[in-house]
């Protein structure tokens, strides 16, 4: 039984995928533990099981071995209690839907009231800086105030657990810097436990208290940095030794995975 | 300044093309009517100039194609100089038409929209009742109508219901196939979000598959009415009904009343644009309120 403070942990976990040109180790063996609070990074090259992972979790995939709890329940169990909020690489914002609706679509699925679907729109619009846009529909803003909305819909109802997978992904690299930012402050302002997938080795060692490197065939964990970078983080933080020491063993730790790769 | 350009860029294109046409129209008139002149010029022993024949070709009486000014005399003459209740008013003839192709259309929407449901939901009905659906009309309309006019009689059922069920039966396939689609064009993303929340099915049919099928609805809808009164004529054919466009055409054809043919087939056509500009004008209205681009 995992401590209490333990949010998502996971014991020699593996999939292996079906397909028609034979079975596709996704993941394996992969032990890791998400405590409360902890803004973990899943980063590695395609093909790494970072997103596989990230989708076990929300049980959106079944693993084939290994177990996995997610706040000492199973994957579906949580999310029969609607424990996660899930960020899509895409927004997935409904376009017949303004932008309130979209936030208060899990609201009227849960059966929230109309007054405290009201509530909840502002607040989250306000926390991603999005106030005063409800009333628009998704295609008059742009891609990066999309994938804002998105990430204020899964803020709308109390799951302590926030899954992104590469939200800032399809976004130009001006419009990342400032969605992190604003994305530290939302954990901070919101004591939310964050798991986030990345292909980006700064975003990746800017936002994290803990980096997770995968490497791809078969999908697997190489090695799990504790980041000893403070709290508050600056913008600026990006050119300290200390930061770019923690992004070098990240580099290094992509890299022991590729070499594997190659003498395999 | 969109004024002229809708000028320029909507009427102009369609009023060109409806010249030629016209123009056409009357080079077949002459064409085709000439040998009925040539025969009466003949039979009174002499021959017909063809200054003479011109005219002559364009105000027979049951000519082989009227000429257009000769159709819309008839239609003018059926439509705005008969009250509407008169067995020889076209717009009486339309309006029973009209009421067989509505509920045919209505029923057959409400069959369509049902089964795409039943479709998209269980696997088991994919696979027993889509092949089925695409079998119902690979049957000739025209051989299976006499038999559902002739079975529905048989146990008491007449009027009405017979032709309707006739432009059910024509207008329920666009509208299974679009809503499959419709039903299915929400990406896996959409109802990954969805499964996330833990929605139940209703959830997600009502938040999700229903209205991102929408355009698809009104695209198919289109498509069905205008062939819902395709049935509810072709419904009319072998009854010998007395009433409806359709028994104005088999009349104009029993009598050689080639004028009423082409009025009763305007009257049809019209009646199919007016219903499509209709089903059009509700597509839009339901895209704008779900925020589509203006």
């Amino acid at each position: 039984m995992p401590p209490s403070d333990t949010v998502v942990s996971a014991r020699d976990l593996g999939l292996t995928f079906q397909t028609a040109d034979g079975p596709v180790t996704a993941l394996t063996g992969v032990d890791l533990s998400v405590g409360k609070g902890d803004f973990v990074s899943f980063i590695g090259p395609s093909g790494c099981g970072k997103t596989t992972f990230l989708r076990v979790i929300a049980d959106l995939e079944k693993p084939t071995s290994g177990t996995i709890t997610v706040n000492g329940m199973t994957p579906e169990e949580a999310r029969r209690q609607r424990a996660y909020g899930y960020v899509f690489q895409a927004a997935a914002l409904y376009p017949w839907r303004t932008i309130e609706k979209n936030i208060a679509l899990p609201l009227e699925i849960m059966g929230y009231s109309k007054e405290e679907r009201q509530a909840r729109i502002e607040r989250t619009l306000d926390l991603v800086n999005l106030s005063g846009f409800g009333k628009k529909y998704p295609w008059q803003l742009s891609g990066g105030m999309q994938q804002r909305a998105s990430i204020a819909r899964a803020l709308a109802f109390d799951a302590d657990l926030l899954l992104m997978d590469e939200p800032f992904g399809a976004l130009d690299e001006i419009v990342r810097d400032h969605l992190n930012e604003q994305l530290l402050k939302l954990w901070a302002a919101t004591r939310k436990t964050i798991c986030f997938v990345t292909h980006s080795i700064p975003e990746a060692v800017y936002l994290s208290t803990k980096i997770v490197v995968m490497s791809p065939r078969p999908g697997r964990v190489t090695d799990i940095i504790e980041s000893p970078l403070p709290k508050d983080r600056p913008l600026g933080i990006r050119e300290t030794p200390e930061f770019l020491e923690i992004a070098h063993r990240v580099r290094e730790g992509l890299r022991a995975g590729h070499s594997y790769e190659e003498h395999a | 300044m969109g004024e002229t350009r809708f000028l320029r860029d909507r009427l102009l294109p369609i009023c060109t093309v409806l010249l030629a046409l016209l123009a056409l129209w009357y080079v077949f008139v002459v064409v085709l009517n000439a040998p009925f002149e040539h025969d009466t010029a003949a039979r009174a022993g002499g021959t017909i100039g063809f200054m003479e024949l011109l005219p002559k070709t364009m105000m027979q009486e049951r000519p082989v194609l009227p000429a257009p000014h000769q159709v819309f005399a008839e239609l003018w003459d059926t439509t705005v100089n008969k009250a509407i209740t008169s067995k020889r008013s076209l717009v009486y003839h339309a309006w029973i038409t009209l009421s067989a192709t509505l509920l045919g259309f209505a029923m057959g929407a409400v069959l369509g929209i049902l089964l795409a449901i039943a479709i998209v939901h269980n696997r088991a009905m994919d696979r027993s009742l889509m092949p089925w659906v695409i079998a119902s009309q690979t049957i000739p309309i025209l051989a299976i109508a006499p038999m559902i006019i002739v079975v529905l009689n048989a146990i008491g059922i007449s009027g009405l219901m017979p032709k309707a069920l006739i432009s059910t039966y024509l207008s329920f396939f666009p509208i299974v196939v679009g809503m499959v689609k419709g039903l299915r064009s929400p990406e896996q993303i959409q109802l990954d979000l969805m499964h996330t929340y833990n929605a139940s099915a209703m959830q997600t049919f009502w938040k999700l598959r229903w209205p991102a099928s929408m355009p698809y609805l009104f695209t198919s809808l289109k498509v069905a009415v205008a062939i819902s009164l395709v049935g509810a004529i072709v419904g009319e054919l072998p009854t010998g009904a007395v009433a409806g466009l359709g028994a104005r055409l088999l009349a104009g054809s029993y009598y050689g009343q080639t004028v009423q043919i082409w009025a009763a087939l305007f009257m049809a056509a019209g009646v199919a644009a007016l219903l499509v500009i209709v089903v059009g004008i509700a597509h839009n209205l339901v895209l704008k309120r779900m925020g589509a681009r203006a």
